[in-house]
């Protein structure tokens, strides 16, 4: 069982539930933000957190930790969400979310935030990094693994191919990579900006384990990490192709045509709690 | 092949054209020139050199340090890096003609406890994989050592293999040291110096034969630390890299003619040793002299000039020597290093025009 979960019964969909309230409160503080993104990913990040990685909340950098590196930095407060439910960061510092001097800057940073491995925001770095992390891990003889979620409009970088090419080489079977298939970039539709489909088959070409999965099934989610922690001996990295829905739990803000970045208005907020508390976590 | 040879002849004809057209003394009745690839070596013909500094002196580090690596981007061989493949092959990380990977993963090896040793041509890490540096080693802060072949002017292959900006870039990125080593004998002591840094720092490389001078000078490399190499009144050269070479062969061609050049060598770009530039500049009566194997743009050159400035100090003169703000000719290395400036000769030409009073001009 992983450390993470010790003396804690509190059921997987609660736990993705209480990250988007996280990530909704944190919007409020800005009136703005990647907040479909947040609600999007909840569930992935709730699975990973709560169900898959390996951490002490109360020590960060413990040596045996599983890492988990967030390529696309503008999901920061959907980690900041996850680590605040993990115990890693207060809750009060919900508040400070975008402010003058927070730990929780707009962008993920690693030297800002407790439990933010890597800076990104830069959109293609995360792959690479975790390549590198990856090689180390199993130099130091660790089996421990890198857990590393980027978004589909990354899917464009050249450096993610360069890292998945890699990974493939070196046959990095400790790396467990989430895309999150959401089909919005900043531009538009990710599949329009530049396609990536048939997106499993290309992975797998280049010899990668892949699933893909509804990012927002908590339990095919569950069974996509259980797969893909399997794959250790195995000589191949995975790869979780989460399709996911941005806004997902707040159906008004699902319904929002143009969610990369939205703007909420001040009485939407406690709309937005209403509807996630409505919505029984499935 | 047929057909390759003819693209073969025509690259030559317009070659020989482009030089008859730019620099017509140099054409008629010597022996032609083949362009300087990326093998050639920097060292003139005689000069004393030591094969491949940096890989034994990364094997020698390895050797007391056990979290040192190595890694490129598909260039072992033309980094001297597979001086250290050879002798810890565990230890090495081929990462494939891919910079960005390389930087990436080198940030994640290094945040995993590793120092990456990571290398490539001073183009690609400059130019392609900037950003990878910049957010994952800079910002990162990571322990991370890059080792740039081809700095500069060292290749007659064009552009695409002139790292004539690096140190403008590299001097601009917060958290990173910035080195241009001149000889063997100090590419010796950087390496391990690099590794005393915890941080981030950039090393431009000289490979295969390199030449060795700074022994005779009694010198020693620390971090930071500019060194005058020789003193005098007439000029005072501030140098970097292959250019304190050249300066000092330039040095010792215009003592015949009693001329006394002072030589600074500033191997540390950043953090620059502005104490040891502003004294040795204050000395009155004698122009300031920068020369750097760079553009004139951003370099070393200018990071003098603004140090003077904000220093009070206003020398007798100040001038550069440096490539020009353009594309570089393809072609030949003495050819090139004749045409901007940089050999002995047109080093020395232009110093004695300068300590003259301008009387002449620039050569």
């Amino acid at each position: 069982m992983p450390m993470s979960q010790l003396g804690h019964n509190i059921p997987i969909p609660e736990r993705a539930r209480n990250i988007r309230r996280n990530a909704l409160r944190m919007g409020e503080v800005q009136g703005q933000g990647y907040i479909a993104q947040a609600l999007g990913i909840a569930d992935v990040l709730a699975v990973a957190y709560f169900h898959a990685m390996t951490y002490r909340p109360e020590e960060p950098e413990w040596e045996d930790r599983d890492r988990f590196l967030l390529s696309n930095g503008h999901y920061a407060i959907a980690l900041y969400a996850a680590l605040i439910e993990a115990g890693i960061i207060p809750d009060a510092e919900i508040e400070t979310y975008g402010s003058d001097d927070s730990r929780l800057p707009m962008s993920g940073m690693a030297s800002y935030t407790p439990g933010m491995e890597m800076s990104g925001g830069s959109l293609g770095l995360g792959l690479s990094i975790a390549v590198g992390k990856c090689l180390g891990l199993k130099r130091k003889g660790s089996d421990r693994r890198v857990y590393t979620l980027f978004s589909d409009g990354e899917l464009d970088e050249g450096s993610v191919w360069e890292a998945i090419m890699s990974a493939g080489h070196f046959k990095l079977d400790n790396l467990i990579a989430v895309v999150d298939v959401n089909n919005q970039q900043a531009d538009g539709p990710s599949t329009s900006v530049l396609g990536f489909e048939p997106l499993p088959q290309k992975l797998e070409a280049f010899g990668w384990f892949v699933r893909r999965v509804d990012g927002n099934d908590i339990a095919a989610v569950q069974a996509a990490f259980d797969a893909a922690r399997a794959q250790a001996g195995s000589g191949r990295p995975s790869m979780i192709v989460a399709d996911t829905l941005m806004g997902k739990g707040v159906p008004f803000l699902e319904a929002r045509e143009k969610n990369h970045f939205i703007r909420v208005d001040a009485h939407e907020w406690q709309l937005a709690l209403a509807a996630l508390d409505e919505g029984k976590p499935s | 092949m047929a057909a390759g040879a003819g693209r073969a002849r025509r690259r030559e004809a317009v070659m020989s054209t482009h030089i008859r057209k730019n620099a017509p003394a140099a054409a008629a009745g010597k022996p032609r020139l083949t362009t300087s690839a990326m093998i050639a070596s920097i060292a003139a013909e005689g000069q004393r050199t030591k094969p491949a500094p940096f890989g034994h002196a990364l094997v020698a580090l390895a050797r007391e340090n056990e979290r040192v690596l190595g890694m490129t981007a598909d260039l072992g061989k033309y980094t001297d890096l597979h001086i250290f493949a050879q002798a810890f092959p565990e230890r090495f990380h081929q990462m494939g003609m891919a910079e960005q990977l390389l930087f990436g993963a080198a940030s994640g090896l290094a945040s995993e406890g590793f120092m990456p040793f990571a290398t490539t041509y001073a183009v690609f890490a400059s130019r392609r994989a900037y950003d990878f540096i910049h957010q994952t080693i800079a910002e990162e802060n990571r322990n991370v050592k890059i080792v740039c072949a081809l700095p500069g002017l060292t290749s007659g292959y064009g552009p695409s293999h002139q790292a004539a900006e690096d140190l403008a870039l590299f001097r601009a990125m917060p958290n990173m040291v910035v080195i241009d080593p001149c000889d063997a004998h100090e590419i010796e002591q950087v390496v391990p110096a690099m590794a005393r840094h915890d941080g981030p720092a950039y090393m431009r490389l000289l490979r295969g034969q390199v030449p060795l001078v700074l022994d005779e000078y009694g010198y020693t490399f620390e971090l930071g630390k500019a060194k005058l190499l020789r003193d005098g009144p007439d000029a005072l050269v501030i140098s970097s890299g292959l250019m304190t070479m050249r300066a000092l062969e330039a040095a010792d061609l215009l003592r015949k003619d009693k001329v006394e050049v002072a030589v600074l060598h500033v191997p540390t770009i950043k953090p620059l040793d502005e104490a040891a530039i502003v004294a040795a500049a204050r000395k009155t009566g004698r122009p300031v002299i920068v020369a750097e194997n760079h553009t004139v743009i951003g370099g070393l050159g200018e990071a003098v000039a603004a140090t003077l400035l904000r220093a009070g100090v206003a020398p007798a003169a100040f001038h550069q020597i440096g490539l020009p703000d353009a594309f570089l000719d393809a072609g030949a290395l003495p050819t090139l290093h004749d045409r901007y400036g940089i050999s002995a000769e047109k080093v020395a030409g232009s110093i004695k025009a300068w300590s003259d009073g301008g009387a002449g001009g620039a050569a």
